[in-house]
């Protein structure tokens, strides 16, 4: 697998901590939703750095969209989403993984569970399903601090106007007034609850930080569902 | 902490193919597992990949100039797996 460069098409803030870069990249050759790439910076020096994204685009968008959540310590990251401007240039490398993806011939019913940026992967599944237009039931249970912090708010809003297609959001650290969704950490009981039942032999994919996707995995695993039907990715909070 | 998720572009330059999917068995406490769920820390010198259960080191990954050099005396076996999860 080659380094191959990619040009900016466009910037896209999405919270005050996330942006979402829409590149274009000549010869590229598809991917699976779930999959990643590789980012590769050089500076003037030779120093490189390199980290691996979650691609955030669906299989069927016309071009490939990475979201990128600036760390307070992240070399790329701050640059990926501080400095990049439409025009400039990056190289990548992928798609990347075989792991943490979901096709639309796996089936499900699909339950995605996401904490933070680990939303991102999760976004590219939710956009196949609705791209496909299947039957396939999908329950997506996204987990932020705050509803400012809650990334594609206005598309997760009209994804669950889709058939089929049930989001939940739950607010950990500040709720709006009136709010009528979850408003604590992930836990059993909300796993439950959000989720479809273990004796529906749901496909569940876990993305977000360590803790979470422990917390999540261990609460799917003591509600009955099967081990070889749950796939987790996690990160920690170093280069993401 | 990441997992092997995270590092599966440098698997795939070093190996030669998507190692996400491949199936590891500690050499220390025996536990199995897809590659793509062990723990991984890219900030020691090298990746290095750890096992889920006893928290043994199975595999160091360095590069250096484009050249990969995979230390795997950690692992008791790789396996490939199956590429879809499992299927009702």
């Amino acid at each position: 697998m080659n380094w191959s460069i990619a040009t900016v098409v466009d910037v896209l803030a999405e919270t005050h901590r996330t942006a979402s870069i829409v590149l274009r990249v000549p010869g590229w050759p598809g991917h699976r939703a779930g999959q990643h790439v590789d980012v590769r910076l050089t500076a003037e020096d030779g120093y490189q750095a390199q980290r691996s994204y979650s691609i955030a685009s669906a299989p069927e968008d016309d071009t490939l969209m990475l979201t990128v959540e600036r760390l307070d310590d992240g070399e790329v990251s701050s640059y990926l989403a501080g400095e990049l401007r439409a025009g400039d240039e990056l190289e990548l490398r992928g798609p990347i993984g075989g792991y943490f993806v979901w096709d639309g011939p796996f089936g499900g019913p699909l339950m995605l569970i996401g904490g933070g940026s680990g939303i991102v992967p999760l976004r590219a599944m939710l956009r196949h399903r609705i791209a496909r237009a299947g039957a396939v039931p999908v329950r997506l249970l996204y987990s932020a601090r705050t509803l400012s912090e809650v990334i594609y708010h206005d598309e997760l809003l009209a994804a669950a106007r889709e058939p089929g297609v049930d989001i939940r959001l739950t607010l950990t650290r500040e709720q709006p007034d009136g709010w009528d969704g979850y408003d604590r950490r992930i836990d059993r009981d909300l796993v439950a609850d959000a989720g479809f039942a273990a004796a529906d032999r749901p496909l569940v994919y876990v993305c977000g930080p360590t803790a979470f996707v422990e917390v999540a995995a261990d609460a799917l695993v003591s509600l009955g569902h099967e081990p070889g039907r749950i796939r987790t990715e996690r990160f920690g909070p170093t280069g993401r | 902490m990441l997992d092997g998720n995270a590092i599966a572009g440098t698997l795939s330059a070093a190996f030669g193919g998507d190692m996400t999917l491949v199936v590891s068995k500690c050499g220390g406490c025996g536990a199995r597992g897809p590659l793509a769920e062990t723990a991984v820390y890219v900030r020691a010198p090298g990746l290095v990949m750890r096992c889920r259960s006893c928290d043994a080191v199975l595999v160091v990954v360095v590069e250096r100039d484009g050249r990969y050099c995979v230390d795997i005396r950690g692992v008791a076996e790789l396996c490939t797996s199956t590429t879809t999860p499992t299927l009702p």
